[in-house]
């Protein structure tokens, strides 16, 4: 392996959305804002979790919204993620809209029982009635020196599971349209934020009513040579890498951001690898069991496998436990040059 | 151990309301003892737990909660479910694993769930229901409905790690929920004295701040339903909740396979001596407030209502195959 310490740029390019006015501002505020407008537009709304009042949440995420909204509906809870899960799904089934601040992700892993085995489960064991509309936020991947029980991305664990919508935005105006939408839908969604990222800037929509469907993939850079298919943290560094190898080697690559996981957009996937017949598939979750696996035997299983002129390549996480030592910890997840050597090996096969 | 002395006559109850009790309980007994039959027939598709000698410890505790109260039940929810007067048709249907019933034959006897009369459902994992309580109390809280959750589980489910994390979160907030245990001794096979190191899993209340009750006799349905009433106007209250414990027994095995082997045969006969059914209706006609005749046309009339519903579900179709495929998420 070529352990390469990575600079990831400060910010990608915000995507291209036409919603009218738009403020420059960090995924942080971006997350304040669009949980703070929904909870004015229905009072049935309320995020819940540890240290989310006077403290702002664990990544700042909260912050102020104490303040408007008041006690009840900023709701401090014991460190107790058994009952706090289990809480939140109760008050969905019932007529809340909890937004549950998980902190780190790997917590949720006390919340494994409420979450899979109720929460996902619920409507159709109850034979199509009841709904459970809850977001589940998460402080996913490493980067801040957090080591192995805080720096997980565990989504894959939950696109496994029939009955979740799982989310990873990897822009600004993303987080902030997705986390809306995640917060209307009527089920139960797990969204993650990547806690490297919590200060990436970019312009955000400021209309209230500014929303990104669910399932919905964006093209964020379109191109002809090959295609590579990311979400969540790794979009800054899949951008980075597109635009250096079009301008040193004048490699087009088209970048297809899933931004949600369930449902998955596979048509944007397979109409992208039909028109390149390169792809390339990027996460920063371990490589063994990721969902990017799942992204590559759906198109080996599709129609756009003929169109293929070269290997389905993936470049994830290594499969360790996320180390403490800053260099080690850098190295575990792709860097921009190593998709960009991806990105080049798929061409050169051409 | 449960005592057997007589229950003093009490004339607060309106008649009616008696006989309805004495009436849920015979549901609960009939349907059970048929799906029963039934399993050992093999017309039972899949896994059940039966509530047959609970029958008192069900309907009195529900029987003190008032329409839009809303309760959350374990895998041995038959009990509470036919309390809440489900339609016994579809509870029927579903056990048998057809389209018409409740959960269209996708959830079966542990998920049998009447969200519309405030059942937020059976659950398979013991446990599962205490998070979906202290949420489903939350909201009674915060929108101020000024009704209650009552959280059924058994004596084993105590010694899950939810059991402490929901009772020190609904105390802390003070949320409308009775917490109750329905100690039937066993959990599976293990006796609850072999895990726990106090007498009874009540006294645990103290560590959360919240009161603990005690119903030593849970096949004395009156017994049950004046601590209940007791319980309902002290949690609607706005005090925050309670924890409260019933003895009971299950005469049956702990569900559809179980050879029995972890109890006596004398220890099963003794309770059925102590048949919380045979002790109301005593007291009924002891007290003069029913007679004979009224008591065995209301047990003929409910089984005939049982005999019903299975006639209902064998006559109900098949769910089609892409059934499976539907109510996955909703709209
Ligand atoms: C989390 C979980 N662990 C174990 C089981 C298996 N199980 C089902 S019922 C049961 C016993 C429960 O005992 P108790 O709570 O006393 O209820 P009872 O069956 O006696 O009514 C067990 C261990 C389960 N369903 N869920
Ligand atoms: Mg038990």
């Amino acid at each position: 392996m070529n352990i390469t310490k990575d600079k990831s740029p400060a910010s990608a390019k915000s995507p291209a959305v036409d919603s009218g006015a738009t403020k420059l501002m960090s995924v942080r505020d971006a997350i304040i804002m669009a949980m703070s407008e929904e909870m004015r537009r229905d009072e049935n709304v309320f995020l819940m979790g540890e240290d989310v009042g006077i403290f702002g949440g664990d990544f700042g995420t909260s912050v102020g919204m104490l303040e408007e909204f008041g006690k009840e509906r900023i709701r401090d809870t014991p460190i107790s993620e058994n009952a706090i899960s289990g809480c939140a799904i109760g008050a969905a089934m019932t007529g809340l809209r909890p937004i549950v601040d998980v902190a780190f992700m790997d917590f949720i892993v006390y919340m494994m029982d409420n979450i899979v085995n109720q929460a996902a489960k619920t409507r159709y064991m109850f034979g199509g009635k009841g709904q459970v509309p809850t977001v589940f936020r998460c402080a996913a991947g490493s980067g801040v020196g957090s080591a192995a029980q805080h720096s997980q991305s565990l989504e894959a664990w939950f696109t496994h599971i029939p009955g979740i919508k799982v989310v990873a935005p990897g822009t600004p105006a993303d987080v902030k349209g997705l986390l809306k939408t995640a917060i209307r839908d009527n089920n139960t969604v797990i969204f993650l934020e990547y806690k490297a990222q919590y200060n990436m800037r970019g312009e955000v929509p400021v209309d209230p009513e500014f929303t990104i469907p669910l399932g919905k993939a964006d093209i964020k850079r379109e191109g002809k040579d090959v295609t590579v298919v990311t979400y969540g943290r790794m979009l800054e560094r899949v951008i980075q890498a597109a635009d250096e190898v079009k301008e040193a080697n004048g490699v087009s690559v088209e970048v297809v951001d899933l931004r949600t996981l369930m449902p998955l957009d596979k048509e944007a996937i397979l109409t992208s690898v039909k028109k390149t017949g390169k792809v390339l598939l990027v996460n920063d979750a371990h490589k063994t069991g990721g969902f990017i696996g799942e992204v590559a035997a759906m198109i080996a299983e599709s129609e756009a496998f003929d169109f293929l002129d070269g290997r389905i390549l993936r470049l994830a996480g290594e499969d360790v436990p996320v180390p403490y030592n800053a260099t080690l910890e850098a190295a575990m997840i792709p860097t921009v040059e190593r998709i960009k050597k991806y990105i080049l090996k798929l061409v050169d096969k051409r | 151990m449960a005592k057997t002395n007589k229950t003093k006559v009490q004339l607060d109850i309106p008649k009616e309301k008696l006989l309805h009790m004495h009436k849920l309980m015979c549901d609960i007994r009939n349907f059970d003892n048929k799906v029963n039959q039934m399993v050992k027939r093999g017309q039972v598709p899949g896994m059940t737990h039966f509530s047959v000698g609970e029958e008192a410890a069900n309907v009195g505790a529900i029987a003190a909660i008032s329409e839009g109260d809303l309760i959350t039940s374990n895998h041995r929810g038959h009990g509470q479910t036919i309390a809440m007067e489900i339609d016994l048709n579809e509870m029927m249907a579903e056990i048998m694993g057809k389209a018409t019933g409740t959960c269209k034959g996708k959830g079966g006897s542990m998920h049998i769930a009447d969200l519309d009369k405030g059942n937020l459902g059976a659950n398979g994992i013991v446990g599962g229901g205490m998070g979906m309580a202290i949420g489903a109390a939350l909201t009674q809280q915060m929108k101020k409905t000024g009704k209650i959750v009552m959280c059924c589980f058994g004596d084993g489910a105590c010694n899950e790690g939810t059991f402490h994390e929901t009772l020190n979160m609904a105390s802390v907030w003070k949320l409308p929920v009775i917490f109750y245990s329905i100690n039937n001794f066993y959990g599976i096979s293990t006796p609850i004295s072999e895990v726990i190191n106090i007498d009874y899993n009540y006294q645990r209340a103290c560590a959360y701040g919240i009161p603990g009750h005690f119903i030593e006799d849970g096949n004395d349905l009156l017994a049950v339903y004046n601590k209940f009433v007791e319980l309902v106007d002290y949690v609607r209250e706005g005090n925050g909740p309670v924890l409260v414990e019933a003895l009971t027994y299950r005469w049956y095995g702990h569900s559809t396979s179980d050879p029995g082997k972890y109890r006596t045969k004398k220890e099963v006969d003794e309770w059925k001596k102590k048949d919380p059914i045979v002790k109301f209706r005593n007291y009924l006609l002891e007290n003069k407030l029913a007679t004979e005749e009224e008591l065995d046309e209301i047990n003929r009339k409910s089984m005939e209502v049982v005999e019903g519903s299975v006639k209902f579900a064998m006559e109900s179709p098949e769910p089609t195959l892409e059934s499976a495929f539907e109510d996955i998420f909703a709209p």
